[in-house]
């Protein structure tokens, strides 16, 4: 099991529900995971319905079984700053540079140098080990920025190649694109079985396997329930309406004959019908799409009533059964 | 719940007795988009909404339908889905509007998608001679600005409003807005990448030389020389200087960033612009669509009304979810009663026939006559003779009026699963009218399928423009 887990996906597919429930998973059974957050939303926080975590990792859930999940917000300036200082000993000038808008300016006009700082945050939280020598984290699980700009985000060696060829960002690239490129990794993408969302992944995990990361697997989220399978959808074609209405009264619900109240359910029951085939077959179009991608697949189930901690556990559970942790 | 324990709730809306008075919302007032859309003072539509609710869809829709009502019309996508495009014949990305070919009723119709980086790289070539373009347009800075900044998509989705609007050759703007988290970046980013790049810092960063002794400025050059040694070490002297030269490039030529964006700015505070927002029925769309409404009144800008895309109905709204729940279990009860004794036999009971329906052509509603009377007018016995199903021919009676329960109970469960997701929409609904019962709403139906054609979306803009409620009305 990769020991950094990053999630993408298209814009509200569930990126970051996905992310917190796979820290859950992973960190089940007396292990500790670290959350990461970059895109300074503060969705964690809400999610495990706590106040805005601040630019440290603190401890935010028990795992089943023991385990620790642990969540880190980075906040792409603090970390510019810490960055400086460590490599420039600023003192108290680094104050000045906040103040002056600075930091915000180059992380505004060098992308790139934020992202190496993003991802440097979560490659050392990676490789972080305490005295004994342990991996001070088991896993770390990044909710990371959305399909579209993901290959960018990880390929940081490109993005600051143009940038300071020698020196300290690009040593810090370089380290994190070793980690980034190698089996310690897998980039997952969460999907929902719509068009353009799956259009979006088949073309993100072309993006991403052309720059050599590594994909890891496809969570298809928010799946609603089957309630009529194929052959019963069949059934529903081929069963006479009259037979229908005399079922529907011998459940009680009024009369079979023609403008019976059973009778009028008849047609909306089946016009119902009809919709749900004609969405059933267009995911079945999705899930085909995604097979093909040659990826391990799993499926979340939609929750209905809305997402709220006890759903989130239930979908650790979930992912845990599939073996995605 | 067997039949007769059922509240009558599924009454109330032919009787017109308020089930919770108290709880009873001021119906939203109906938007109607088609005065809108033929109005000749209307001159552009701007769909605003946080992503993936529809917005895109509903500019599309909104302008073919305009266009077959007579106008001249315009649309400017921005992130159409791919087979939409395709339909549209504007996956070419040429970034100039191309008529599209079938609309009926001779409607004129236009329609281009967005292509950010050329759009920049136009307002360049407008504004600067052929030499200076060329050394702005290969700036590496300028790269990777145009490609992709912060607000770079919505600045120049306001850029083309403007560029469109200016050559005055149609009736009718339709201008889809980028995806973002919010809706609210549409009117913003534009603004905030004008500030970043017009602002004090970038310039006294790129041109620290010119502030030399000024008065006052001596401690804020202590500043700068630092923070551009720092800088300089960080990105590279090249990246300062790339800024540098953009920066007093583009001065000469363009006249401001911040200028420019408040200039489209105000075409959308003009008379003749109308703003819809889209939301889905569901929590955190809607609440977007709440701060936008909330913003464009502090703006004076005008909104025309909320499009409530991708709402559930029912054609079988008396059936209530708890009913047809309850009637399922009866069938697949029966059915297990029916397995374990070999026979099915009880769907035939003198019970079944009961529930008929007595009081039906009087007009009074399913619900409250159901259960209530044991009628003998049940016809159910003269249709025996058809009761098994086609593809079943040597399947026994007993067989197939299992097969049959069985495809019924799960129309009652899909029913039940549609009148509870209904519910939790109209819930949601009527939180937003609460807030804001000032706001004209079109309810557009979730269409089983993907929009991917001019038929799927005239179809879109038959249902904006039908006036009816998809959804019960409040208290309903
Ligand atoms: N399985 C599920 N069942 C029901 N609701 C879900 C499920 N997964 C996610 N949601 C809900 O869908 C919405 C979007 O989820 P989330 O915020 O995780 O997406 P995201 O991809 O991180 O979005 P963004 O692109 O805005 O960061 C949230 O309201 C969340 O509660
Ligand atoms: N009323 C509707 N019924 C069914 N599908 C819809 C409806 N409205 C939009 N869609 C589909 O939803 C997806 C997203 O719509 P789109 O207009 O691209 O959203 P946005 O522009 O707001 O991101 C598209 O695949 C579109 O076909
Ligand atoms: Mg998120
Ligand atoms: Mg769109």
């Amino acid at each position: 099991m990769s020991r950094l887990q990053v999630v993408s996906g298209k814009g509200g597919t569930g990126k970051t529900t996905v992310a917190a429930a796979l820290a859950l998973a992973l960190a089940t059974e007396g292990k500790r995971t670290l959350l990461i957050e970059v895109e300074g939303r503060q969705g964690i926080a809400q999610l495990f319905e706590t106040e805005a975590l601040p630019y440290e990792e603190r401890k935010i859930a028990v795992a089943p079984g023991g385990g620790e999940v642990y969540a880190l917000a980075i906040d792409p300036e603090l970390a510019l700053l810490d960055y400086l200082q460590m490599f420039y000993k600023l003192g108290s000038a680094g104050r000045a540079l906040k103040k002056l808008g600075a930091i915000d300016f180059a992380t505004t006009i060098a992308p790139g140098v934020r992202d190496v700082l993003l991802t440097g945050k979560a490659c050392e939280a990676v490789r972080r080990k305490d005295k004994a020598g342990r991996f001070v984290y088991d896993h770390v699980v990044m909710d990371a920025p959305p399909t579209g700009r993901i290959t960018r985000f990880l390929n940081v060696n490109d993005e600051v190649a143009g940038l300071a060829k020698i020196g300290p960002i690009h040593n810090q690239a370089q380290a994190v694109m070793r980690v980034l490129k190698s089996a310690e990794t897998a980039v997952h993408l969460v999907t929902l079985l719509e068009e353009m969302p799956v259009q979006e992944t088949v073309d993100g995990i072309a993006e991403l396997r052309a720059a050599r990361l590594p994909v890891g697997r496809v969570v298809v989220n928010m799946v609603r329930p089957q309630v009529l399978d194929a052959a019963e959808l069949e059934l529903v074609r081929t069963v006479p309406r009259t037979a229908l209405a005399r079922s529907l009264s011998s459940a009680g619900l009024g009369g079979a004959r023609r403008g019976g109240n059973a009778e009028r359910l008849v047609d909306p029951l089946l016009a119902q019908a009809e919709e749900y085939a004609e969405r059933y077959a267009l995911e079945q179009e999705q899930r085909s799409v995604l097979g093909e991608l040659d990826l391990p697949l799993h499926e979340l189930p939609l929750f209905a009533e809305g997402m709220d901690l006890a759903g989130l556990y239930e979908l650790a559970t979930e992912l845990r059964k599939q073996g995605m942790s | 719940m067997s039949p007769d324990a059922t509240p009558a709730r599924e009454t109330d809306r032919s009787s017109g007795q308020p089930q919770e008075a108290g709880r009873r919302l001021a119906p939203a007032r109906v938007l109607d988009v088609d005065p809108l859309l033929d109005d000749p003072k209307t001159r552009i539509v701007v769909c605003c909404g946080s992503g993936g609710v529809g917005k895109t869809t509903t500019a599309a829709a909104l302008g073919l339908r305009a266009a077959e009502r007579g106008r001249k019309v315009v649309v400017l996508t921005i992130d159409p889905a791919r087979r939409l495009a395709q339909s549209m014949g504007i996956d070419s990305l040429d970034n100039v509007p191309r008529r599209v070919k079938g609309t009926e009723e001779d409607g004129e119709l236009y329609a281009m998608m967005l292509d950010m980086k050329r759009t920049f790289d136009e307002v360049v070539e407008a504004h600067a001679d052929p030499e200076r373009a060329a050394a702005i347009l290969s700036n590496p800075f300028y790269q990777s600005l145009s490609a992709g900044f912060a607000g770079t998509q919505e600045y120049m989705a306001m850029e083309k409003l403007g560029q469109l609007r200016a050559r005055d050759e149609w009736d009718l703007i339709v201008v889809d807005t980028p995806p973002s988290r919010s809706a609210l970046d549409f009117l913003d980013a534009p603004k905030r990448l004008g500030s970043f790049l017009d602002g004090r810092l970038i310039r006294l960063l790129t041109a620290p030389a010119k502030l030399g002794g000024r008065a006052g400025m001596k401690f804020l050059n202590v500043g700068m020389s630092m923070m551009t040694g720092t800088l300089g070490k960080l990105l590279g002297g090249q990246l300062l200087k790339d800024v540098q030269t953009f920066v007093a490039a583009m001065d000469t030529t363009f006249g401001g960033f911040r200028t420019r964006a408040d200039a489209t700015y105000k075409l959308l505070q003009a008379p003749g612009t109308a703003f819809l927002v889209v939301a889905a029925p569901e929590r955190d769309a809607l609440r977007e669509a709440a701060y936008f409404v909330e913003r464009l009144a502090a703006e004076r800008m005008p909104l025309a009304g909320l499009v409530l895309n991708r709402v559930h109905g029912s054609g079988a709204g008396q059936l209530s979810a708890e009913r047809a729940i309850a009637a399922a279990e009866n069938l697949e009860d029966a059915r297990i009663v029916d397995q374990g004794e070999g026979k099915a036999e009880s769907r035939n009971s003198p019970e079944t026939h009961g529930s008929s329906d007595p009081a039906e052509p009087t007009g009074v509603s399913p619900g409250a006559s159901d259960g209530t009377s044991a009628a003998p007018s049940d016809d159910t016995s003269a249709d025996s003779s058809d009761d098994s199903p086609a593809g079943s021919p040597s399947g026994s009676v007993a067989e197939s009026a299992d097969a049959v329960d069985r495809v019924t109970a799960g129309l009652l469960r899909l029913h039940a699963e549609r009148m509870q997701l209904l519910a939790r929409e109209q819930r949601t609904r009527d939180r937003f009218t609460a807030r804001h019962p000032e706001v004209a709403v079109a309810e557009v139906p979730a269409l089983p399928g993907d929009v991917h054609d001019l038929a799927g979306l005239r179809d879109i803009g038959d249902r904006l423009a039908d006036n009816r409620r998809e959804l019960p009305e409040p208290g309903a």
